[in-house]
């Protein structure tokens, strides 16, 4: 046993992490007094401004993958690890520059809204609630997978019992979240959690500087020598074969294309009153974004320099833990028990998001207007998605249990692969593709998502290997871990073959309405009043 | 709580939206804010996978030292924060120059328009 190296204190941990639930539950409680309507409850009654919300984009985008993964895969993979954070920054601008304004404008609490605008409303809305849910699915596994090994480090817990209790105790605080705060709770969360998470991050990464003289040449060469391996150079973790650089190529492809296909992501641009607030929360994000991804390239070499990959890797959590170990080393307990924390909560959070976002799907595009094709008693919807809030909690305990050990930056690049081909192709031609018809949409969109799935049931990530889900088995007949460089040119394939093989026309009418209305905000300018 | 976001297809039948689509000032706005998006998103993913590319396949050429440790790989990695941070504002400068104002012009116009739609009717 070696507490003092590797856990910190864990009553102080759990101390840090108890006072950051109790301010943010008084918060969520507060924030919820007027949630009254569908409005309130899933999109903040148009509320929050366009700072507000853009730092609760990032509080929702910076998970437990982004710090815990890239600083660890950093730290050990060298380079490999910084190309994770490219990846999720550029596609930003994907988001900004063809999405999130158009989307806003057309739309009103999700993503099928827009889909279904001037489509036929009740098989696109199923086929996107579809995708929104299974894309939902993987980041929650991610991060419930996280939290229990997070917790190993954290408070010592090493048995699957323990650490499944306290995934347990996770889920159950995220349904009290979601539950009683809303979008408005929820992203009140995000917005103290980002704040907390970038802060704690730049006091780490001024102090790491400040050992190495505040010259980034000093501490790369420090990392550099403190490492087997060149960790200076790309190609540690994907350059050894030509089939691990093409693995390389399928993840850069997924991450990139994937952001602006997220659904709790997109949901977020409706929480503001105008699309010139929506286009300024991304502008906030990506400069959170940015900046925190430069000070995990900083974390990342300096737990590789001060650590060491041999010692992050023999530590409980593994890679995941550089961050935790970094803190320690720096600081003492007082800073672990800070970051640790802060991890928590990161956690807690994107798992809140995410919630929220099923939630509101499930309830709005399946509830009311599948089934009950839009005849809804008022609050009847909202009381659905209060339900559902619960069973998606449910699932999450039970998946993140079975789930626990995994490699999260790997399980969320996953769910950026099925967002990209199920959910992108059908944003981008709804949008810009006047032609595009219902049949387009819904191939692309089982087509995208079928196919990114299935190729990952057959993938090394399911079977076959080491660290696959069922190491004893093996059918894994398709060579790749992340289906992207497959999975995405057939959603749009497909999308395209279905469009043009269709031979009635979408009404025009409608097509020229949601044209207008995209690009001029028509309709969807004022906010709620209360 | 009337003016949250429209239940969509339900929109007043005085606004032919198609004419509006077509009117010179909607092309104008739909020709800027295109003739901008279109090639600064196929110009920015074009120096994304350049780099992707070279991190895969020309490892040595990445690892050709600069100055001190520092190589051309981590400056091309920070490269594509910079041109990420670049594109932001001068994408936001364009949007609110160019496309924002013929947008709220259009807006005010359509808005008269429902407004003389519902008062005639």
């Amino acid at each position: 046993m070696t507490p003092e190296t590797s856990t910190g204190d864990p009553i102080l941990n759990i101390s840090i992490f108890g006072a950051f639930v109790a301010v943010t539950l008084i918060i969520v409680f507060r924030a919820s007094r007027n949630n009254k309507t569908a409005a309130d409850y899933y999109a903040a009654g148009r509320s929050f401004t366009g700072p507000q919300n853009g730092t609760a984009i990032a509080g929702d985008y910076l998970s437990a993958a982004s710090f815990l993964g890239i600083v660890g895969a950093i730290a050990v993979n060298g380079y490999d690890g910084f190309l994770y954070s490219i990846g999720f920054l550029v596609a930003w601008l994907v988001a900004l520059l063809l999405v999130a304004e158009l989307m806003r404008n057309t739309g009103k609490f999700t993503m099928a809204d827009v889909l279904s605008f001037r489509l036929k409303q009740r098989p696109v809305r199923l086929a996107a609630a579809t995708t929104t849910l299974a894309v939902c699915f993987f980041y929650l596994l991610a991060q419930m997978a996280g939290a229990g090994g997070l917790v190993s480090l954290l408070l010592g817990i090493d048995d699957r019992v323990g650490q499944s209790v306290v995934i347990a105790v996770v889920g159950v605080l995220m349904i009290i979240y979601v539950l009683v705060g809303g979008m408005k709770g929820t992203t009140w969360v995000q917005i103290i959690k980002a704040f907390l998470l970038i802060v704690g991050a730049a006091v780490m990464t001024v102090w790491v500087l400040a050992l190495h003289g505040f010259n980034l040449s000093t501490l790369l060469g420090a990392a550099d020598a403190a490492s087997a391996a060149s960790v200076l150079e790309p190609g540690n973790q994907y350059g050894l074969t030509a089939l691990t650089r093409l693995d390389f190529l399928s993840l850069a492809l997924a991450l990139v294309l994937g952001t602006a296909g997220l659904p709790h992501v997109l949901m977020r641009f409706y929480t503001v009153p105008t699309a010139r607030e929506a286009r300024r929360s991304v502008v906030w994000a990506i400069w959170l974004i940015g900046v925190f991804y430069l000070f995990t390239l900083v974390l990342g070499y300096g737990a590789g320099a001060l650590i060491g990959s041999d010692r992050i890797l023999a530590a409980p959590g593994g890679v995941n833990s550089a961050a935790p170990l970094l803190a320690l080393e720096l600081g003492g307990p007082i800073l672990l028990g800070i970051i640790a924390a802060v991890a928590f909560a990161t956690i807690l959070a994107v798992v809140a998001g995410l919630t929220i976002t099923a939630a509101a799907s499930f309830a709005h595009d399946v509830y009311a207007s599948v089934i009950k094709k839009g005849a809804v008693p008022p609050n009847g919807e909202v009381r659905v998605a209060r339900i559902t809030v619960v069973v998606i909690g449910v699932v999450s305990i039970i998946a993140g249990i079975g789930a626990n050990g995994q490699n999260i930056a790997f399980l969320v690049a996953l769910a950026f692969a099925v967002a990209a081909s199920a959910n992108l192709p059908t944003i981008l031609y709804s949008l810009f593709w006047k032609r595009f018809t219902t049949r387009g949409a819904v191939l692309s969109m089982y087509g995208g998502l079928g196919t990114a799935l299935v190729l990952i049931l057959f993938s090394p990530v399911v079977s076959g290997g080491e660290t696959s889900m069922f190491p004893n088995a093996d059918f894994s007949i398709f060579p790749l871990n992340n289906p992207g460089i497959v999975s995405i040119p057939v959603g749009f394939l497909l999308g395209w073959v279905g469009t043009v093989t269709s031979r009635t026309l979408e009404a025009p009418a409608i097509a020229a309405e949601m044209e207008v209305r995209s690009l001029t905000g028509h309709g969807a300018e004022k906010a709620v009043e209360h | 709580m009337s003016n949250d976001a429209y239940p969509a297809k339900s929109s007043p039948p005085v606004i032919d939206y198609a004419e509006v689509e077509d009117s010179p000032r909607f092309r104008e706005l739909k020709r800027e804010h295109r003739s901008f998006v279109f090639p600064v998103a196929i110009a920015f993913l074009v120096w994304y996978f350049a780099y992707v590319l070279l991190a895969a396949y020309a490892h040595d050429f990445m690892s050709t030292p600069v100055f001190g440790n520092v190589n051309v790989g981590i400056l091309l990695g920070l490269g594509q924060f910079v041109s990420t941070f670049a594109i932001t504002t001068w994408y936001v400068h364009r949007a609110n120059a160019r496309f924002d104002p013929i947008a709220a012009e259009i807006r005010a116009d359509l808005e008269g328009r429902e407004h003389a739609g519902e008062a005639r009717s």
